[in-house]
């Protein structure tokens, strides 16, 4: 594993961001900023014609480091530990769980909480303890 | 306009995934590690990016939702669904185990696009391919079985 810093202010600067964002789209759009959701629907079969839109905010999401770049002179590179087979099986569980419960960290855990769901608290909170169980099974049992 | 305005929108996203460090999968690993709590290799970070998100949408989402319509559509697109059914306990658990394993979720999968290299793309397709394997099942159990597609 690789060490990290606890960066309590960056991480809520960061989630300012985020909820800034969730905010503006719903402002302008309607929608909610779930990622999963609108990534999910770049895939046919296109229920709507809000496939431009979608596109334009994943390239934003995209393109993201490259200006954290510009500014800060670093690219921020993920750290990635996990090999080829886990990360493809990982990107198939995300992928598959995420559009099964409708929603992922962004949707559930940002925007249906804040909006009180209770379809989003028990989503969070299973995501939340089969995520702690499987890096408590990979880190200090397996 | 309006697709400028979402990819402006998509972008603050980004940015405060980077800002956070949630757009790095060891960040995010050391988070969910509770049992390092004791050894101090425990990173609590994460809970804030959380925290100020879920602040700032808490009251914003009100603020918008008291408009009868958003700037640029016709009406509001809130989730209807209220049932607890199997899905929304299946899907997150599914998800979390993968969240678990690589420490990517969508949106830091995203982010990782151009800075993470072949694992990220690697990650990024099987992904894609759990999403498109999710809505062909969902569409499979909607709709009734006369009107199937033939597999």
């Amino acid at each position: 594993m690789v060490a990290t810093e606890f960066t309590p202010v960056a991480a809520l600067s960061g989630g300012v961001l985020i909820g800034a964002s969730a905010v503006a789209l719903m402002a302008a759009t309607g929608r909610i900023a779930g990622i999963s959701g609108i990534a999910a629907r770049l895939l046919p079969p296109y229920d709507d014609d809000g496939f431009a839109g979608r596109l334009a905010f994943v390239l934003g999401v995209v393109v993201a480091p490259l200006i954290v770049a510009l500014v800060t002179g670093s690219m921020p590179v993920p750290r990635i530990e996990a090999t080829t087979p886990v990360l493809a099986l990982a990107g198939l569980l995300v992928g598959f769980g995420a559009v099964w419960g409708n929603g992922c960290t962004s949707g559930h855990g940002v925007c249906g909480l804040s909006r009180l769901s209770m379809r989003s608290l028990v989503a969070t909170a299973v995501f939340m303890a089969t995520a702690i169980a499987t890096v408590f099974l990979t880190r200090h049992v397996l | 306009m309006i697709v400028l305005l979402q990819f402006a929108i998509g972008l603050v996203f980004g940015l405060g995934l980077v800002v956070a460090g949630m757009s790095d999968p060891a960040k995010v690993l050391n988070f969910l590690d509770i049992a390092a709590i004791g050894s101090g290799g425990w990173d609590a970070s994460l809970a804030f990016v959380m925290a100020g998100a879920i602040a700032v949408t808490f009251i914003g989402f009100r603020l918008v939702l008291r408009r009868d319509q958003p700037i640029f559509g016709e009406r509001f697109h809130l989730p209807t669904a209220r049932d607890l059914d199997s899905r929304i306990v299946a899907g997150p658990a599914i998800f979390g185990v993968g969240w678990g394993l690589a420490g990517f979720c969508p949106g830091p999968a995203l982010t990782a696009t151009l800075t993470g290299g072949a694992p990220a793309w690697l990650f990024l397709a099987a992904m894609f391919a759990g999403m498109a394997g999710a809505r062909v099942l969902a569409a499979r159990q909607v709709a009734p079985a006369a009107v199937r597609p033939p597999i």
